[in-house]
């Protein structure tokens, strides 16, 4: 089978969040870049998928030069090849999407797998956008995959629980944490990675439908009091948080 | 004529869910600021308590209705709202940020061809325009945000915008439609539920466990106080990459990002991805041995101690106190 992963290339969790003079992006100094944590997930289970029904996989990620370590990354946990459409700016998600589903369009992927959000933006809606405009079907944070010739079962995880959902190729699948363990790549695979092709082509990008104003940091938060070190400042809590906070 | 803002709810198990309530009253509140009607959507088979809409709000609603739609559908749900959308013209549509609403609000947004902003924490019309505050990278910052497009499709976060009742209150106008052969290709078959009460995402009130419990068994202190509190259990991603916890109670930057009333935080120390993903509840108590950990940074009430003798003690006077 013909499959896709999408990934994005996103600053590693542990950094500090600084805002750049801009008001708009943030400070790249000393910001460390990773690929995307749940776009691990979907890169094992297209990888996965490909052991079973055979065929390949292509990862296909958008941004600049910087992005092909994310995809090189992949190609050493065993991808096939790669694909880089090169962007100067950041997209919002719709436009992003859109320049996703041409891309998978022309390459005819019947399945393609994303992360669940990218842990940037969080706005965990670029695989359902993608999907929509390709006309295929979506399943999001998915937890547990099965693909039965051109049937999929999938589970979601929701709020409580887990749904099942039913429906059929071609698809987009979002990962979730949990779907699966990612393998690491092996000293083998990171060398065979820097042989394989990673294609640059121009990002198809139109328009944005949304602008951002500014980005800011949070209100800090005032350090709050320490009440004692053992039980004796029990009783002390509970009574603030009852008339204080009056959240008990 | 008019604007219209579109409230899409969300029902489970036949019953709307207190995110639409939420919904209802933004959309009612940015309705007269500005200046725009209100209509509310709902999909599904048999929905119970619709007239409640009308204490938010909202005095019109359409069901949407068919036996096979008391489940979710993306296909169905995205097919029947957008067209509904389109028939009223709607300007807005505005959605909860839940499990239900993060997975369609995009299909609207693509068929709709509208601009679609989600996870919204704050909302301004102040300048006659629409502009949304939202946090990224986990909280650590917040973008402000406006659409450029026509068409609109915003989610709120839930437990953010606590529905308020409206003072002019009334029955609403419900309109039933029956919908012939929805388009199921993608359909839920079946909802498992998990043997944990209540998930981190909705709850007002979460007690959390970290590294400082030292072993699994030891979370049994966790879910006693949880208990009391009638709270949900969360976890730091040390215990849930540990194995000691699953993945659906973990809270932070690759877990789950909440704002709750009240999280006690006990044996965790604070690494950023944690407190980024709980640093805006409301009120926050950490009870951590080491007096230097971060969450103390964050916390508005602390006990410097040891968990195993604190939890029981708080589990013990809350009890008592709740008598």
């Amino acid at each position: 089978m013909n499959i896709a992963v999408c990934v994005s290339h996103v600053p590693d969790t542990a950094t500090k969040i600084k805002i750049a003079s801009d008001e708009k992006t943030i400070d790249q100094s000393g910001v460390t870049y990773i690929i995307n944590p749940y776009d691990e997930f979907a890169v094992e289970e297209a990888l996965k998928t490909k052991e079973k029904t055979g065929g390949e996989v292509t990862v296909i990620s958008l941004g600049n030069d910087n992005n092909k370590e994310t995809i090189r990354k992949a190609l050493a946990m065993g991808a096939d090849k790669g694909i880089l459409l090169k962007a100067d700016s950041q997209p919002d998600s719709l436009a992003l999407a859109k320049a996703l589903a041409e891309e998978i369009k022309s390459g005819g992927y019947e399945l393609v797998f994303f992360g669940k959000q990218s842990v940037d933006f969080d706005n965990s809606i670029t695989g359902q956008l993608t999907a929509a405009f390709l006309d295929y079907n979506c399943v999001t944070v998915v937890v547990d995959f099965k693909l039965e010739g051109n049937k999929i079962i999938a589970e979601r995880e929701i709020e409580g629980g887990r749904e099942v959902v039913e429906t059929e190729l071609p698809a987009v699948i979002t990962a979730q944490k949990g779907l699966n363990d990612p393998r690491y790549a092996s000293l083998k695979g990171i060398m065979a990675a820097k042989k394989k092709v990673i294609e640059e082509k121009p990002a198809a990008l139109g328009e944005n439908y949304t602008e951002i104003i500014k980005l800011k940091t949070p209100p800090a938060k005032q350090p709050g009091r320490i009440l004692g070190t053992d039980s004796s400042a029990v009783p002390e809590l509970v009574r603030l948080l009852r008339e204080e906070a009056k959240v008990i | 004529m008019a604007k219209k803002i579109l409230a899409v709810l969300e029902q489970r198990e036949g019953k709307l869910k207190r995110s639409a309530f939420e919904v209802v009253s933004i959309a009612s509140k940015i309705a007269s600021e500005l200046q725009a009607e209100t209509h509310a959507v709902v999909v599904g088979n048999i929905v119970e308590n619709l007239n409640d809409i009308g204490k938010y709000g909202i005095s019109k609603i359409t069901h949407l209705k068919n036996s096979e739609l008391d489940k979710y559908s993306t296909t169905a749900y995205s097919d029947l709202i957008s067209d509904f959308a389109k028939e009223t013209d709607a300007e807005y549509l505005l959605l909860s940020n839940t499990s239900l609403g993060k997975d369609l609000a995009p299909h609207l947004a693509a068929r709709l061809n509208a601009g679609i902003i989600m996870d919204i924490v704050e909302l301004n019309t102040s300048s006659g325009e629409l502009t949304a505050t939202r946090p990224v990278f986990a909280g650590k910052a917040l973008q402000e945000i406006k659409f450029k497009s026509e068409k609109k499709v915003l989610t709120i976060r839930p437990n953010v915008f606590k529905p308020h009742e409206s003072e002019n209150a009334a029955l609403p106008e419900v309109e039933v439609r029956e919908v012939s052969s929805p388009n199921l290709k993608s359909k839920v078959t079946e909802y498992k539920k998990s043997e944990g009460k209540l998930d981190v995402a909705e709850a007002d009130i979460i007690v959390s466990g970290g590294r400082g419990l030292k072993e699994p068994q030891n979370f049994k202190l966790i879910e006693d106080l949880a208990e009391v509190l009638g709270a949900a259990v969360g976890a730091s991603r040390a215990v849930v990459d540990a194995g000691w916890r699953p993945h659906r109670e973990q809270v932070g930057q690759t877990g789950k990002t909440v704002s709750p009333s009240l999280y006690i935080a006990c044996g965790i120390s604070g690494a950023i991805q944690h407190l980024a993903g709980m640093s805006s509840s409301k009120y926050i108590v950490a009870i951590n041995k080491d007096k230097d950990a971060p969450i103390f940074n964050v916390a508005d009430y602390g006990i410097a101690g040891d968990v195993f003798e604190i939890i029981p003690a708080l589990t013990e006077e809350i009890r008592k106190a709740k008598l």
